[in-house]
């Protein structure tokens, strides 16, 4: 239902999410944003069961402030991704598990940009490019072909937007428009939403203007 | 904090637990809303109505239940229709008012929509016992809050500590509320927190939401927003076999902040 997309490249972190917040047939939201600012370089994209998302991320989110407020500087992408690890695992066993799947990403001023793929289960992998959800069924084998090690910011997102046509065109379920930000040594930010299919729409979805 | 009131015996010290009077106002006060309504399986509680435990509020770490998830005695419905949404003449929210008991309208005139306090209402969906519950719970937490602060809770802190609240009852589908003042967020039991400025919740939902999709927009005046609240509410009591009965209709507005009730109507059959 939901899905997330990580590319990293020589000097960046670009990462996507869909814009849905499903409840059972109906879109409740459509602009629902999935990301969750750890710090000034660091994100965590968080989807799974519906209320674990945002009690996990959150709790990870004011940890990581803490330990800037306790130590004077902020946790590496490693650290912040093994401290989310050890959390996850802790409560794998426990008979409250929290059902969430994760990609962080983060750039470190002295290791560079960093993608780390985490499951439900508390597994940890630090990936050039990773996927999750039922879309990534369908995309990884296009950023297997196209993706290279030192691809540039737009090469990175051309191949985001393949990735996002390739769902458009195959799955079965309607994402209209996903948050896209670049994470790289100025901080993190914010790119222009990709929307498909839903310019198609005569009534644009309500919302505030 | 009873202190020694001269003339009057410490009940709290004599042995028989059945006169036991003593009330810890002050550490019950102090409770997290989020240890609320908590199952304990653990022995350390005792049953003792009264008794005093020390609340374990410094401990940080994450907010799950600590005990086994209260499973669902028979299978609940949510056999309702609830919507709301803000437009430019301020919040409008409406539901309809049959009470259903699997298969039998138990109650035609029931209320779904609760004003927590002047600056708040909720629509409630689910089983209507712990909708009431909730509502008097976060009403209380509300209000022990601007004690607390000296200013009320915003309706976002407001959504999040219900949901928080919510939480140990996770998987149970206790109750989907949306509550708004100025802004309107959907809550519901499975952790669900939503800002929005349009959302139906309820059995009856999807049928609303299509009527709603067609016709809202920011400019509407207050009577085409009643006007097309009452609409999906109607629809949807048409199709759906556990909405029915009446529509209530509520509107709050952004400059004078209380609510009002609109209307209760017969729809059109």
């Amino acid at each position: 239902m939901e899905y997330l997309i990580g590319i990293q490249g020589p000097d960046f972190v670009l990462v996507a999410a869909d814009n849905v917040a499903a409840s059972s047939i109906i879109q409740m939201k459509h602009d629902y944003d999935k990301m969750f600012k750890l710090s000034e370089k660091i994100l965590l994209l968080c989807v799974g069961e519906a209320g674990d998302t945002v009690q996990f991320a959150e709790y990870i989110q004011k940890n990581v402030q803490l330990y800037k407020m306790r130590n004077g500087y902020e946790l590496s992408p490693s650290a912040a991704a093994n401290f989310t690890r050890k959390n996850l695992a802790d409560y794998l066993r426990s008979r409250t598990p929290y059902h969430v799947n994760l990609l962080l990403a983060g750039y470190d001023d002295a290791d560079g940009p960093g993608l780390f793929y985490m499951d439900h289960l508390s597994s940890l992998a630090k990936a050039p490019f990773a996927a999750h959800g039922y879309g990534a069924y369908l995309t990884l084998s296009i950023l297997d072909r196209y993706y290279k090690p030192d691809l540039t910011q737009d090469e990175a997102m051309d191949l985001l937007k393949k990735c996002i046509e390739e769902l458009n065109r195959r799955f079965i379920l309607n994402l209209p428009s996903f948050s896209v930000r670049v994470i790289d040594k100025n901080g993190i930010q914010e790119l222009q939403k990709v929307t498909v299919g839903a310019a198609k729409l005569e009534r644009a979805p309500y919302s505030q203007t | 904090m009873f202190g020694n009131t001269p003339g009057l015996t410490c009940a709290r010290d004599t042995a028989l637990s059945a006169f036991r009077f003593y009330v810890p106002a002050a550490e019950y006060l102090e409770e997290s809303p989020l240890q609320f309504g908590q199952v304990s399986t653990s022995a350390q509680i005792s049953s003792d109505l009264f008794s005093t435990h020390s609340g374990d509020l410094s401990t940080p770490s994450l907010p799950s239940v600590s005990s086994q998830p209260v499973p669902l005695p028979f299978p609940l419905s949510h056999g309702t229709t609830t919507l709301a949404f803000i437009f430019q003449g301020g919040v409008l929210a409406a539901a309809d008012t049959r009470s259903s008991c699997s298969g039998l309208v138990a109650c035609p005139a029931a209320q779904k929509i609760l004003p927590i306090h002047s600056h708040l209402v909720g629509t409630t969906s689910g089983t209507s016992a712990d909708c009431a519950l909730w509502k008097r719970i976060l009403a209380r937490e509300l209000r022990l809050y601007q004690l607390r602060h000296g200013r009320r809770l915003s309706t976002r802190g407001a959504a999040k500590l219900l949901s928080h609240m919510l939480h140990p009852f996770k998987g149970t589908e206790l109750c989907v509320a949306s509550g708004f003042g100025p802004c309107l967020f959907y809550v519901c039991s499975d952790g669900t927190r939503l800002q929005g400025t349009l959302f139906s919740v309820g059995s009856g939902s999807p049928y609303a939401y299509s009527i709603l999709d067609q016709g809202v927009e920011w400019g509407l005046t207050v009577e085409e927003a009643t006007a097309i609240g009452r609409e999906a509410v109607y629809r949807a009591t048409h199709r759906d076999a556990y909405s029915g009965n009446c529509v209530d209709v509520y509107h709050g507005l952004f400059s004078r902040r209380s609510l009002r009730r609109c209307l209760s109507l017969q729809p059109r059959s």
